[in-house]
Order: C-alpha cells, then structure tokens, then sequence
C-alpha cells in the first residue's frame, strides 16, 4: 500500500519544528507501524537525508519505548494497542497520516518524535515502591492477598508506563499513570505500611510535571493496556484520606 | 591451552555455598561507603544488584541507554520464574530443580553454580512478592504454580503473561528508591562504548549520551555487566531492537574470556516471518504448548488451507516421534523438529515457513472459554500481529533466536577473567549449560543481582580499602575517550552507500543459516570465510548521516553492529570447534541414527573459554573442565 | 547525565510547612476535592431553588409566600432575613472556592501541555464536549448569574420589578423573548455543566465502588434532566400564557 506522511521533524530540544511530507510507497500492510517508519528510514537514509527518531524498543508492546500520536490520537487508531503493535492493515491505501510526538510541558521532544519521559522516573522515586531491603522478606505464603484485590493489583501493574494517557489527556495530566502506580501497591497486602505517605509523595511529585485531572476519561481510551480511571478515584480517595489522617493511627484498620 | 579456575568452593553440593559465605571476605558496613561499584544496564540482573549494593551502604552508579531503567528487555518475560518452593506437594526440591536445570542444559553448566541457583530461588519469590510483584494466587489467596516448559511438577510462579514486566518492576521500584534517597546514581541515555582496565583491573568505563554525544569517563572498584544476550547477532529475533553485545564484547577485548558463544536457544513457539521489512520476532508463550497441538501435512509441498486438510493427512509429528513427551518436549528439540519439517517442505503459511499449532482439539475438550481464559491475552495479540483469529484457524508458529546461554565466563563469584569486573545475568555463561529451561532466565537474572553478587563482591573489594579508583583523568581514561571518539568519527566519516540495517540483516541470515538451528562443519566454514568479507564491506561502504552531537539512532547502531560482526566470527569458530550436538549446540555431523543430538562427554565435557588476542589474531581457547560429582551424566531423553 | 533540562527541575520536598488545609488546597486533588465538596453544595442549592421556584405553577401566593418564609427563617428567634444572608453568604463562599479553583486548574491545565501544543487536532474519544467545555459553560453560568441576581433578585434588569412580588417579576421578565432565549442557553450551559460535574465529582473524592459505579451516570443524567427541564418550563409556561398576571 502507500500512504502519505506528514511527520513532526525537529533536530534539537531547543530548536524549531515543523511538518515534513513523506511518500511511503509499498508498504506491506502486515508491516508494523513502526517498520513502516523503518522502511522511511531506509529511503531516507538512501537520499542522503537524516532518519525520522523515534523511541522504540520491543516492538511487542510490553516495555513502553513507543507511541506517537497518529492522527491526533495517542498509539494510533486501534484502542489497547501500542504503536509497535498497530499494523497497517489498519489503514487504507492513500491515506494521510500525521504523526506528532507526545505534547506535555513534562515530556519535552528530545529530537523529532523522541521525548524525554524521565518525570515518570521522579514520580516513582518518590514513592512508587515497597521498602523491603533484599534479605528481609517473609515467606512468601505468610500474607494471603485476597484473589480479587491480586487481580486489581495485577490489573494496575500493567501500565508499561508509555506516557499515552498525559499525551492524550486535554490537560496533560499523568494521574493515570500515577493512580496505576499507587493502586498496584496500595490495593495489597504489602503495601499497607507506606501506603498514605507513598499517596502523598507520588501525587506531590507528579503534580510537579503534569496538568490536573479533568475526568475526561481520555487516558482509559488511548492506554495500550486499557487500565481503568476507577484507579484515579482510589488514588483521590487515599490521598484525601492520607490528608486527614493521624498518621500514628496508621497501624489500625 | 591451560585451564581456567573457576574457583569452585569444596564441599557437598548442598554446602558449598553456606561455606563460601562463610569463607569469603566481608566488607565492614561502616568501610561499605569508601566503595564505589558502577553497574551497566538495568534489567533484572542490573537493577537488583544495584539496588541491593545500594541498600548494603556502596556508592552505586548505573547506566543504561534506556530512557527508563524500566525499558530493559527482561520486561518481555511472559512465561514464569520458577522455585523450589514446593508448595503444591508435589515432590519438588532444590536438588530436583538443580537436578532438572543440569539435565535441561545437557550437562555442561557448572553444578555449583546452578545447584545455588536453585537454593536461592525461594528468596527471590519471597523478595518478589514483599516488594508487590502482584503473581497469580489462588481462590485462598496463597500463590499460584503453573507446571511449564515440560516440567514434571509445579514450580513456575507467574503474573498473567507479564512476569518479567512485574518482575522488573519489582527491581525497578527496589532501585528507584534508592535513587530517590540520593545513594544510586542514575544514568539514562547513556552507552557503555569501552571498558577501562589499569594493571590488569577493572578500573571503568567510557560511555557515550546518547541525546548529546558527549564521551565521558566514569571510574569505581568495581564494574559489573549486566547487559544481556546477543541474540540480536541474528538480526530477526525475539530480542527488543537495542539489545546488542558491545558491553560484553567490549569486555572481551580487554581480557574477559567468552564462554560458549555458540550455545543460542532457539524458542519453538514464534510468530512466523512475514517478510523482508520485518524487524523483529514476537514471542508466543510456551505455555502455549500445554493445549495446543503441533503438526503439518503428511504430504509434501500440502497447500491447501489447514480446514480443509483431514485428520488423517495431518502429521503431528511432536507426539509421533516423543510418544512420552509429546508437544512438551524441551525447547531445542522442539524448534529443530520444526525446522527439520519446513526443511522437507512441510512448511505452511503463505511463504511456508511454519507449522501449526492448533488448538481445535483443546476448544472441543476444555470450551472457548476456558482456552480464553488461559491464553486470551496471547491470542489477541497473535490476532492483531497476523490478522487471523487462533480460535478459529490454527496458529502459525516457527522457532526463533531468543536466548543465548553463552556469555562472559565467570568464576563461582561471578567475577570475569579480569578481576573487579563482574557479569551477571544473561551477559555471562554461567547456569544454563547448552540449552536453557523455560522460566529460568528470570530466577537467573535475580539470583545473580539479590543474592549472589552482593556478597560475592566484597570478597573482591575487601583487598581495596582506602585505595582510591583510577582518578579519571588518568592516561588509561583519556586514551579510551581519544579511541571511542576516534571509532566515532570513522564510522561518521565513511560515508558509504548502505544502511547500517542492510549490513545487519546481511549477517543476520549468514547466522541463522549456518550458526542457527543447525551447524555443519561445511556451513560454518563458509560463514568464517563470509563475515569477515561481509565486515570489510560494511566498514567501506556503511553509511551514517547526521552528526555525533545530537540524538543519532544510526550512529548508536552502526557501533553495536560492528561488535555483532567480531562476536559472529567467534560464535562459528566456537560451533565448528565443538565437535557434538548438545542443546542448542546442533552439529548434523553428531547425531543418533534416529536424528537426536548426540554429545561427546569424552572431549566436550568443558566450557570452551575464548581469549582475546589482538584484532588481528584469533582467539585462543581455554577449558574449564566441568566435573559432575552429583548428577550423572546420561543421554537426554524425551521419548 | 543524560536527559534534558526537564530532569533538573527542583523537586516538591522543600515546601514550607503551611496549616493543614491550605496545604491540602494547594495540591491539584486537594483543589478537585474543593470543586466537589462546593460543587455538591451548589447542587444542592439549584435543586432547592427549583423546586421552590416551581411553586409558581401552584399560582402566586404560594410563590409570594415561600419567598417571605425564605426572609423569616429563623422566625422571632434571629433578626429579619439573617438566615438568608447567612445562607448567601455560605452560597458565595462555595461558589467563590468552586471558581477559584476552577481559574487555577484551567490555567495550570493550559501551561501543563507546554509551548508548543499539538498541531493536529486531537481526535476525542472519551472525553465529552460537557467536560472538554466545563470551563465555558462555567463562565456562561457565571455571566448568567450576574445578570439573574440583577433580573430577579435586585431588579436592575427589569424594568417592571417589584421587590417582594415573585410572581409578577417572573411573568414580566418571562414575557420578553430575548430573556427567554439567554435564560434558556444559560440554562442548557448549566445542564451540561452539572451532568459533567455530578458525575465526576465522585471520582474526585475517590467515592468508587465497582457495585454502583453505574449508577453514577444514571444519576447525573437525572439530576441535569430535572434542573434543566424544571428550570426551561417556567419561561416557556410564561411564553406559552399557562403563567400570567
């Protein structure tokens, strides 16, 4: 098939960017996305011209590297899928697509359509963990975890932390991203001990970065692993309570 | 040729490493911070060694060309880690997991190594589960098992299909709180492009940002590589499109002997090539195998779609040939039956490059729903990679470049052949022999950086208190920044006609042909004589563009591709050197009249060690012989 | 190290020590909390203040009357009209703390997609012209009010106002047709302003439980159909000359 780019090129984090019109021509539409840009890349190269960046890395869409924003949507337009994994069988002969890089005043382009997501990084430093230094864990059948809340946990963890939901979210906001982080540890067993003051340094930190939530429910849409903005209420809940509560009652239910 | 010591303590198997740790050195706690350790890369291995010398008290400084220690490429564990835990009653040990891991890598691992491999294994789910790795559990709330990769009872814990993301994350989080204390020094963005040795010492390491360009020196006590397999020295493989081998090559030019490149594993359940622009391999679990049902047409050249070939012109050739094992036979066998039966043109799909694995029998047994439940999420994916739903057509799959067992050799401490540098995980050789059991590589990797490093180390350090690091404007510094920048420039400067890819792929197919499944003297030959003229090519005639000031992608590449090419020649030289088949070594030379692998315990039972001599002088080959006083050594046999 | 200046910007830990609340106000969830809590209030006070502005369809004294009580809560105990004052003055606070907040947020909002914004339009899934509007059909509303208080409750805007007599101020005013219409937008700008922010309010205070997370929306899409149909019938049954004088 053959499409129409128009793709986001800018050479520096401090410099100018602008729209560049690209021809892919015979593309296989069981071509990736992304080996779609690949076969650019060739062609580029081929007439002397720099290749498009862009992070990528797996390409099985587990570790998070990609996503672009594809016609004005964060991953392209198959729902609960990352760019790696978008095939373009998805899109029909002739078409025009317009790739962009993730917009956030806490993502900013590194080159093209590369950004730097390290504030997620800060976001977890600041709390996004269970203390336990290697050597001091019980065993690991002393504390049952319910199967539900082990599902919901499981069901947080899996944000392979792309950075969609800020790109897509009209206010840039990561609380998606940081809900996800609170709740997988938040919501177990194991994580009761740290769980307001985890609450209170995540949110702190990610509001450092990122815009306020809106509940415009944007995130849940465009994430690749559809996590749930009901992780969004429990991160409020937690944080409000965290707010209110003595924290030498800590210990008590 | 003299033989490498590997510094295995005395001692019944069960005691040896009680006693090492005993025996060993210790750093004092409050002496721990004079110590700096640098740490490259951030995988499970990586980031749990760092984060645990970090909790110990030592300056840590990690690198990582990812954005995000989370990136690394352990994430795309699906399968499980396993552990003698025992906890379905069902007969397990750490001897049968140690006994299991021997046997799986045809005996030629080292038993010491791999029997603490399997002791420790209950501290890492322990550890795991503490720091949140949300695994399975069941209706009780305890944890869940899954038997796997043709195990005979249930040991492999698992988080839906994403127990190397958790795990990761799990190491991620470990280390991310450290950073966030201040203690680990965090480096993204950043290539380790050289190794720096003083006196015969690990004295650093020379790494390149990859968003500037900047070349900058870093010094510590101690280096560690935690850096991965090469896979990707096959070009299509199921290794994320960064993994690469410069770190541990890097290493070898500087002393530190490779061991057993040539032992690869191929995985048997990938999806099928699709065409030239592929760039990658995707992984379908194994677990897979557990339901679905492996097979071909009887006849030669069949094509007509699968529906509408009958039952009996259907070869399921796995349960025909291992009656006892069936579809669950270990990795290696798998994929060579596959390839054997591609070979002989039963190969289907449009390039018929695949066989079947279908799940209509377990549909009709088990229901739609149970199946999705299991592997729903692996089918989706299938689904939106091929376009076709496994529910009702059966999956295409063919074996892929996945692991490599070869690696850095390392003594019991897991400290290379230069002293102060270390390898763990994946980067060295250590545990899995020549062909690595499913859902081991996690307990691997964890193993090394929780448990084993973190006192390994001290015993090393202990000799250096009060002695500073090479100062970094030192002449042994200087000269490698002048080196890496002067590689730089030249790869910049050539200018030559094709891509960095082109040249990559080129030598991926040499390798997966003749160094791939299977190896033939002939065949290896012919690569020797192939990628050295392939490698004249690409340093003439590859072409890099942009500058090294910015955020290159081909610039990053064309350095990693050129290491792929020197470690290529060594993996044929090592393959045609071992005169066997065992694991995922195949020679066609060394089989059994029925096809199966047969080995020379006689001259092979070694690890074959590699020293570097200059560019322009082959490796020499040093032994380390493996002596097995626990498990006896017999024919692997899955019928 | 590698990253660009982003990674250097100060982290949260050094911010002085303030009481509790302003603390907790400071923060974007602390603020969210706010809205909710005075958007609660508002809520409540639109749905009293319909239901009793309906008591015109039960003809003008019973109107004229329930404004008098509204004037004499509090009866002999409290000075004349303190109540309601005081209820005006708790009104204005929430609705003060609702805007405040709102202002932030939104520019918070804007700066946070950074200098250079997305040059595609962005194809909307999720995200509902109410809530994408929140901040328009906001400031509607607050435009609408000012003109409201001096329509019917200070009677600048009404030639034919009568302080005292609800009844008749409410025919006269619903008998212009601009005032209709401007009441009318005004009012659908609440409709979608509330169905929005009935909804999302409980997410903002962490009230989910996947048992009655359904019933949310039900709720929302009850509470706007009440106020914007109860609150539309009064001028149209003016127009239509079911109310007159």
């Amino acid at each position: 098939m053959d499409v129409i780019l128009s793709v986001w090129r800018q050479t520096g984090p401090n410099t100018e960017g602008g729209f560049v019109r690209y021809e892919a021509n015979n593309i296989p539409d069981h071509a990736s996305f992304l080996e779609m840009l690949d076969i650019v890349n060739e062609d580029l190269n081929d007439r002397d011209e720099e290749p498009i960046a862009f992070d990528h890395d797996c390409r099985e869409g587990i570790c998070g590297m990609c996503g672009v924003m594809i016609n004005g949507q964060a991953h392209g337009p198959q729902l609960g899928t990352a760019t790696c994994q978008l095939h373009m069988r998805k899109f029909k002969d002739g078409d025009t697509i317009r790739i962009e890089p993730w917009r956030a005043d806490g993502f900013p382009v590194i080159r093209d359509l590369a950004v730097d997501r390290s504030a997620f990084d800060r976001i977890v430093e600041a709390g996004g963990f269970i203390t336990v230094p290697t050597g001091s864990a019980p065993d690991a059948n002393l504390i049952p975890v319910p199967k539900p809340a082990a599902e919901a946990s499981m069901d947080a963890a899996a944000c392979i932390g792309c950075g969609a939901c800020v790109a897509a979210c009209p206010n840039s906001a990561a609380q998606l991203f940081t809900s996800a982080k609170v709740a997988h540890l938040n919501l177990l067993p194991q994580g009761q001990a740290e769980r307001y003051t985890r609450v209170v340094a995540m949110v702190d930190e990610m509001e450092q970065w990122f815009g306020a939530c809106s509940n415009h429910g944007e995130c849940e849409i465009a994430c690749p692993k559809s996590i749930s903005i009901d992780f969004i209420a429990l991160m409020n809940r937690d944080y409000i309570r965290a707010k209110f509560r003595q924290g030498r009652l800590a210990g008590q239910r | 040729m003299t033989t490498l010591d590997s510094k295995v303590p005395a001692g019944s198997i069960e005691d040896k490493w009680n006693n090492h740790k005993f025996s060993i050195r210790l750093v004092n706690p409050a002496n721990k911070r004079k110590y700096s350790v640098i740490v490259i890369g951030s995988g499970l291995a990586g980031a749990s060694a760092a984060a645990t010398l970090s909790e110990l008290g030592y300056h840590v400084k990690v690198f990582t060309y990812h954005d995000s220690p989370r990136r690394a490429h352990s994430i795309s564990a699906q399968g499980g880690i396993n552990a003698a835990k025992n906890y379905h009653n069902d007969g397990d040990s750490i001897y049968r997991l140690f006994y299991d891991t021997v046997k799986g890598g045809d005996y030629r691992s080292r038993e010491a190594n791999v029997y603490r491999l399997a002791e420790v294994s209950n501290n890492i789910i322990d550890q795991a589960t503490a720091q949140g790795v949300p695994f399975a559990r069941e209706y009780g709330g305890l944890l869940d098992n899954r038997s796997f990769g043709g195990a005979q009872v249930s040991r492999t814990f698992y988080a839906r299909g994403q127990t190397g993301q958790q795990l990761l994350l799990g190491a991620y989080q470990a280390l991310a709180k450290e950073i966030g204390k201040g203690s680990v020094e965090m480096v993204n963005r950043s290539e380790l492009l050289e190794v720096v040795t003083h006196d015969g010492r690990a004295a650093g390491v020379i790494v390149r940002d990859l968003l500037n360009g900047d070349v900058t020196a870093h010094s510590a006590h101690a280096v560690v590589l935690a850096t991965g397999g090469y896979s990707n020295v096959f070009f299509l493989s199921t290794n994320a499109m960064a993994c690469n081998t410069t770190a541990i090559w890097r290493a070898h030019r500087k002393g530190a002997h490779f061991a057993n490149p040539c032992y690869t594993q191929i995985h048997p359940t990938c999806i099928p090539q699709s065409d030239e622009s592929q760039s990658k391999l995707t992984l379908m679990s194994e677990s897979l195998r557990n339901d679905g049902r492996i097979w071909v047409p009887k006849a030669p050249g069949d094509h007509r779609p699968a529906s509408d070939i009958p039952e009996s012109e259907r070869d399921y050739y796995l349960e025909r040939i291992y009656p006892a094992f069936g579809n669950l036979v270990p990795r290696d066998v798998a994929s060579r039956n596959a390839k054997t039966q591609v070979d002989t043109d039963h190969g289907i799909g449009p390039l018929r490059n695949g066989v079947y694995l279908d799940f209509k029998h377990a549909i009709d047994r088990l229901g739609e729903d149970t199946i999705r439940e299991r592997y729903g999420n692996l089918f989706e994916m299938y689904e939106r990679i091929t376009d076709d739903n496994p529910y009702a057509t059966p999956m295409r799959i063919y074996p892929a470049p996945h692991y490599t067992m070869g690696g850095t050799w390392v003594d019991y401490n897991l400290m290379t052949s230069v002293p102060g540098l270390y390898a763990i995980g994946e980067a060295n050789f250590s545990d899995h022999g020549a062909n690595r059991l499913g859902a081991s590589a996690l307990m691997q990797g964890l193993a090394d950086g929780y448990f084993v490093l973190p006192y390994t180390i001290g015993d090393y350090l202990a000799d250096y208190l009060n002695v500073d690091p090479v100062p970094t404007d030192h002449d042994v510094f200087t000269k490698a920044i002048a080196e890496v920048q002067d590689r730089t420039a030249r790869f910049l400067a050539t200018k030559g006609r094709r891509s960095v890819d082109w040249f990559h792929r080129e030598l991926g197919k040499i390798m997966l042909e003749e160094c791939g499944m299977e190896r033939s003297r002939e065949g290896l030959e012919k690569a020797i004589r192939e990628i050295p003229q392939l490698k004249e090519e690409f340093e003439s005639d590859v072409k890099v563009l942009g500058a090294n000031e910015s955020f290159n992608q081909s610039l990053e590449k064309v350095g990693r591709v050129a290491d792929f090419f020197e470690l290529a020649e060594l993996m044929c030289r090592d393959a045609l050197d071992r005169e066997e088949s065992c694991g995922g070594h195949f020679r066609v030379e060394h089989q059994t009249e029925e096809g199966e692998a047969l080995r020379n315990d006689e001259d092979f039972t070694h690890v074959s060690a590699w020293e570097w001599n200059g560019p322009d002088e082959p490796q020499t080959k040093r032994k380390e012989e493996l002596v097995f006083e626990n498990v006896k050594l017999a024919t692997r046999s899955y019928k | 190290m590698a990253h660009t200046d982003v990674g250097k910007r100060a982290s949260v830990k050094t911010r002085r020590k303030r009481p509790f609340i302003i603390e907790f106000y400071s923060s974007d969830v602390g603020k969210k909390w706010a809205m909710a809590l005075s958007g609660v209030l508002l809520l409540g006070y639109l749905l009293a203040h319909l239901l009793g502005n309906l008591k015109v369809f039960l003809g003008p004294e019973n109107v004229d009357l329930y404004a008098e009580a509204l004037r004499d809560l509090g009866g002999e105990l409290v000075p004349r009209q303190s109540i309601l004052w005081l209820m005006r003055g708790g009104l204005l606070l929430a609705y003060s703390i609702h805007v405040h907040a709102a202002l932030s947020l939104w520019w918070r909002n804007r700066k946070a997609r950074g200098s250079v914004g997305y040059q595609t339009r962005s194809t909307y899934l999720a995200a509902t012209y109410a809530s994408r509007f929140m901040a328009y059909t906001g400031a509607t509303v607050f435009l609408f009010i000012l003109f409201h208080l001096s329509d019917l409750t200070f009677g600048g805007a009404n030639p034919d106002f009568v302080y005292g007599d609800v009844y008749a101020n409410i025919v006269a005013t619903f008998e212009r047709v601009p005032v209709v219409i401007l009441y009318i937008v005004a009012i659908l700008a609440l409709g979608m302003h509330v169905w929005h922010g009935t909804w999302s309010l409980f997410q903002s205070i962490g009230v989910n439980n996947a048992k009655f997370n359904k019933w949310r929306n039900k709720l929302a899409y009850g509470v706007t159909a009440f106020i914007v149909v109860g609150n539309i019938s009064i001028p149209l049954a003016v127009q239509f000359g079911i109310l007159k004088l």
